[in-house]
């Protein structure tokens, strides 16, 4: 099961990319897990999830080829 | 709007366009719209409202013009350094479209002030740079009702939304704080001052939000109610997402008025920080004894470097895994401005708690030289 990660703003300075693909996450808590087992720096991270273009507020199942957002708040203005 | 007949003449190209018509000129005029910064969204967006005839325009911005601003925040010039900018750009869009009412603040929007100046208008739009802004404009504009039209940039990417707007058609109306429930913490999110901007990105998404507005106002096209878009200015990506309201958020906002006032914004998003933060002053009597770790956590390359002082590079993406090394007991981090090093400061008390003696400095490196540059005069 492929799931496709879009990441925003200050999270690509973590993770140097803006778009990664993991294999058998099935949830969001899981697929979160993972990607800060491999970029501890997350851990420290604000953002929030959306699954499909739809913000999620709790663990939610991913689905073959479905794409996550992760994004972060900006100030900046 | 003013009493006498305005000249249409001006409006002539808009007034063309299918669908907007007189009648959507006529709204715009009646419409009072509050734009909260003046800065580099608020400069586009009051630009552009006041040119498409919004009969009543608001200015909220306590800050003067400095030469940092003018990259981006184009009603200013070097004339106008000094100047409170909620006057400046008063008199600018004045000169634009003297057919409107302009009213500016100069002061900051507080729990004191904001449900009074924000109940005046029609919509807010958000064009502020701080978290502690943003979370007070939400959390009234909820009580009182006006939708936002928010936008939020950094480096070179932004965001727009339109919150807390009451369609019949939608079933409910997301805020803020179902995007973003709580605050980073503080020096996680670096402001245009510490990560930079790309000027004419505010201008882009300050645009925008001049016209989500009129696109609200005026009733046409498809505005971006419960739907943030964010605009990537280096590859043209743009990425929608639905906002959905959440019932869980709703205990976070003020229950009614009364509450609203007693809220300390500055203190939710920067809440746990003072404890780890040393002045320029404390900091030069300890930079140099013996038990001190001085830590750069900029990324590599970052300039200006220090010269009188010894100390090491741990960048902040690399930081949690090269921290267990440090064997002193007092250990001062610090970055361009000090909210990296709070991040770190941050790190570091997770892993060592009250083992060592954490310090970020205050103001970073750009304190540290302007404390310089005063002691040799």
């Amino acid at each position: 099961m492929t799931v496709h990660i879009m990441l925003f703003g200050q999270l690509t300075d973590i993770t140097g990319v803006d778009k990664i693909t993991v294999e058998n996450c099935l949830d969001t808590d899981s697929m979160v897990t993972s990607l800060q087992n491999t970029y501890p720096a997350l851990i420290q991270s604000t953002f929030v999830i959306a699954v499909d273009k739809k913000i999620i507020s709790s663990n939610t199942s991913l689905t073959d080829q479905c794409t996550v957002a992760l994004l972060p708040p900006f100030s900046g203005g | 709007m003013k009493d006498e007949t305005p000249s249409y003449e001006r409006y002539q190209r808009q007034i063309l366009l299918k669908g907007f018509g007189l009648e959507g000129q006529h709204k715009l005029l009646q419409a009072k719209v509050l734009v909260i910064g003046a800065g580099g969204l608020g400069c586009p967006a009051l630009q552009y409202l006041a040119a498409a005839g919004v009969g009543t325009i608001g200015i909220v911005d306590e800050d003067i013009v400095s030469i940092t601003n003018l990259h981006r925040q184009i009603l200013y010039t070097v004339n106008d350094i000094g100047l409170p900018k909620a006057f400046i750009a008063k008199e600018r869009l004045a000169k634009l479209n003297p057919e409107i009412t302009i009213v500016a603040y100069k002061e900051r929007l507080t729990t004191s002030n904001a449900l009074a100046i924000i109940n005046e208008y029609d919509l807010v739009i958000d064009a502020t740079d701080n978290f502690s802004s943003r979370y007070l404009i939400n959390d009234a504009c909820v009580l009182l009702n006006k939708p936002i039209v928010y936008g939020a940039v950094s480096q070179f990417e932004g965001q727009v939304a339109i919150l807390n707007y009451h369609s019949t058609i939608s079933t409910a109306s997301a805020n803020y704080r179902d995007l973003f429930p709580k605050p980073p913490i503080d020096g996680e999110v670096l402001n245009c001052a510490e990560a930079g901007v790309l000027g004419v990105l505010p201008g882009i998404i300050g645009s925008m939000q001049a016209s989500e507005t009129i696109k609200l106002i005026t009733g046409i096209g498809k505005p971006l109610i419960n739907t943030v878009l964010t605009y990537h200015s280096l590859t043209n990506q743009l990425y929608e997402i639905e906002i959905v309201a959440n019932s869980s958020t709703r205990s976070l906002l003020p229950a009614n008025e009364a509450d609203f006032i007693k809220m300390d914004y500055d203190w939710f998003c920067a809440s746990k920080n003072n404890k780890f933060e040393i002045d320029i002053e404390n900091f030069n009597k300890i930079a140099n004894t013996a038990d001190v770790e001085i830590i750069d956590v900029r990324e590599l390359g970052e300039t200006p470097l220090l010269n009188d002082i010894n100390y090491y590079q741990i960048p902040l993406s690399q930081f949690k895994e090269n921290i267990a090394a440090i064997k002193k007991e007092k250990i001062v981090v610090f970055c361009q401005s000090g909210k990296r090093s709070l991040q770190a400061a941050h790190i570091l008390f997770d892993t060592f708690g009250n083992k060592k003696i954490i310090y970020s400095l205050k103001g970073g490196i750009t304190e540290w030289f302007k404390n310089k540059s005063t002691e040799k005069r």
